[in-house]
């Protein structure tokens, strides 16, 4: 199969019953997929969910145990190198050698690809703009902050100009203020012309990038839509009570309330769901009060893709001692 | 990050050709060992160490038994000691460690020039390494008998020997990707080094030490490397040392490439 170095296939990533497992574990389990090109594809789930084995499958790293995956129009079993000519990657440890400078890593990255020294130095004049990194970029990379790491990773990746960019939790670790800068480059990316399949476990992320989204889930692919889409499916405000003990008392005396039409508690936390959610408000915090349980905090939103998670699996995306805050 | 944008249009990626690929490799290799002192440290401190102890304390008594030149003996012994277990491997271990490595794969780099650039630097390095032992001979006034040629063979021995040997501590970092596991590599360097003709002629060892010793491949490269000392050219001599390179980077090389291919099995 061909379609030419400089051709550009309708769609950037698919997948067909995909299935990577290790011994006793089923990473990626019957994924289908079906992304773009010119599209962000968020990939969201929890650690261990089988998001980066998915992304190590697509960027050749690993062979799948069955089903089939093309990136770019060319088989990753298959037609590996024309895979490689074709994507950038961006783990979710920058893979850098600390011994090299920024530059001779970056020079090196692009003689691998066949650019010639020509080229080679256009091109570095145009990432060293973009990544920001000054005259730190002579420096050894074992002096770079986490921030400078991710941004040459970043960079390392676009050397050749790929058509479609892997990015592995591409913020995991980083500072708020890093995340949007972040989140600002892979808008700009994109809007230049490159696919981009993003896995993330923050929620915030997959909503602020993501035209589409896929829920992932012990290997299944759980759900897939635009964020507006998945979030308005669930066709409800959500109110959550944090209690300070009590809950399935809490939670007994919520059900009762005229409106609401679900309540799921996950340790001091109750979940409730009301199609008019400013209508409920005043009555739970009554029931609450009713049941002589203390209220911590109450507060009143529409749902997230973590509702949405919490809908389709009955537990959260983030783990505990991670925020959306980017910190893990 | 600034507003800049990138230009997609004139840059297409190509393969680059498997030894455009082994020189990045080998490039990227040699640049970074002047950053790594330690690495060169011990290869030129353990030859010249061992030969001043070894003509200090056992030349008179072994010219006085064997009527050798024993400065000229030793020097082939200097340079085994220096090259043998020199390698890239440490460094390829920490590739595979940080996840450099997994970024080389994902380029199209050619799978075997990841281990064949590496070496290639080795071969660079273990040859430059063994000049300064050269020259300490010639200050202590060891002499080639063949002359200049004689000396561009006997480092040219002793590139090869070592590039024979690197094999091993890269299958071993192939295999556990422990840097730990790589520096026991060097346990391999002890019989090689020792249980051969380091100290005396063959005929010369007693029992045990004369068997071992015959089946030895140093041996044979040591007695190549001395007739370019002082035997004149002799070619035949000369051949057994080029095949006991060959038998043991024969076996050592294949163990490297089948740790490679292991390490890339994507299955």
């Amino acid at each position: 199969m061909s379609i030419g170095l400089g051709a550009v296939a309708d769609t950037a990533v698919r997948t067909e019953d995909l299935r990577r497992f290790f011994e006793n574990t089923r990473a990626v389990d019957g994924v289908d997929l079906d992304v773009k090109t010119g599209e962000i594809y968020g990939f969201l789930g929890p650690n261990g969910a089988g998001k980066s084995t998915l992304v190590h499958v697509l960027c050749t790293l690993l062979l799948p145990t069955s089903g089939r995956a093309e990136v770019a129009g060319f088989d990753v079993a298959h037609d590996p190198v024309d895979v490689r000519l074709r994507i950038g990657v961006a783990l979710q440890e920058a893979s850098l050698d600390p011994a090299q400078s920024g530059i001779e890593l970056l020079r090196l990255q692009g003689r691998l690809y066949g650019l010639t020294k020509e080229e080679v130095e256009e091109r570095l004049k145009d990432l060293t703009r973009l990544i920001d990194i000054g005259p730190a970029l002579g420096h050894r990379i074992k002096t770079y902050s986490g921030g400078m790491r991710r941004r040459l990773d970043l960079a390392a990746a676009l050397v050749h100009n790929p058509q479609v960019l892997f990015l592995d939790e591409p913020t995991t670790g980083l500072d708020p203020a890093s995340r949007v800068r972040v989140w600002d480059e892979v808008r700009r990316l994109n809007a230049e012309g490159i696919t981009i399949f993003l896995t993330t476990q923050y929620l915030e992320e997959a909503d602020a990038l993501a035209h589409r989204v896929g829920i992932i889930n012990e290997g299944h692919l759980i759900k897939e839509g635009t964020p507006t889409d998945l979030k308005r499916a669930l066709g409800s405000d959500v109110i959550i009570a944090r209690v300070e003990d009590g809950a399935e008392r809490a939670c007994n005396a919520v059900r009762e309330v005229a409106g609401v039409d679900q309540v799921d508690v996950h340790g001091d936390e109750l979940t409730v769901r009301a199609l008019d959610g400013s209508a409920v408000l005043s009555p739970v915090a009554i029931a609450l009060d009713g049941c002589g349980v203390r209220v911590r905090d109450l507060t009143l939103r529409e749902p997230t893709l973590d509702d949405v998670f919490l809908e389709l699996t009955g537990g959260h995306i983030q783990q505990e001692g991670t925020s959306d805050n980017g910190d893990a | 990050m600034t507003t800049a944008t990138l230009d997609h249009a004139p840059v297409r990626a190509r393969p680059a050709g498997f030894l455009a690929d082994c020189i990045g490799i080998a490039t990227r290799s040699i640049r970074a060992v002047p950053r790594e002192i330690e690495f060169v440290v011990p290869a030129l401190v353990v030859p010249v160490f061992f030969y001043t102890i070894n003509i200090g304390a056992l030349g008179p008594l072994a010219e006085a038994n064997t009527g050798l030149d024993f400065k000229a003996f030793q020097l082939p012994v200097a340079i085994i000691f220096a090259v043998t277990g020199l390698s890239r491997a440490s460094a390829l271990v920490t590739d595979i460690q940080n996840g450099y490595f997994d970024r080389l794969l994902m380029t199209p780099i050619r799978r075997l020039s990841l281990l064949l650039g590496l070496m290639m630097a080795d071969l660079v390095l273990i040859t430059t390494l063994s000049i300064p032992v050269v020259i300490m001979g010639f200050i202590v006034g060891v002499r080639f008998e063949t002359g200049p040629l004689g000396v561009l063979i006997f480092i040219l021995m002793a590139g090869l020997w070592g590039l024979a040997f690197t094999g091993f501590p890269y299958a071993i970092a192939l295999k556990t990707g422990n840097p730990a596991a790589v520096n026991t590599s060097f346990i391999l360097f002890f019989p090689f080094a020792f249980l051969t003709t380091s100290f005396l002629p063959l005929d010369n060892l007693s029992g045990w030490l004369q068997t071992i010793a015959r089946w030895n491949p140093v041996t044979y490269l040591l007695a190549s490397m001395r007739s370019l000392l002082y035997g004149g050219w002799d070619f035949y001599d000369i051949g057994v040392g080029l095949l006991a390179i060959a038998i043991v980077g024969t076996v050592s090389m294949t163990l490297a490439f089948s740790a490679l291919r292991g390490r890339l099995k994507r299955g």
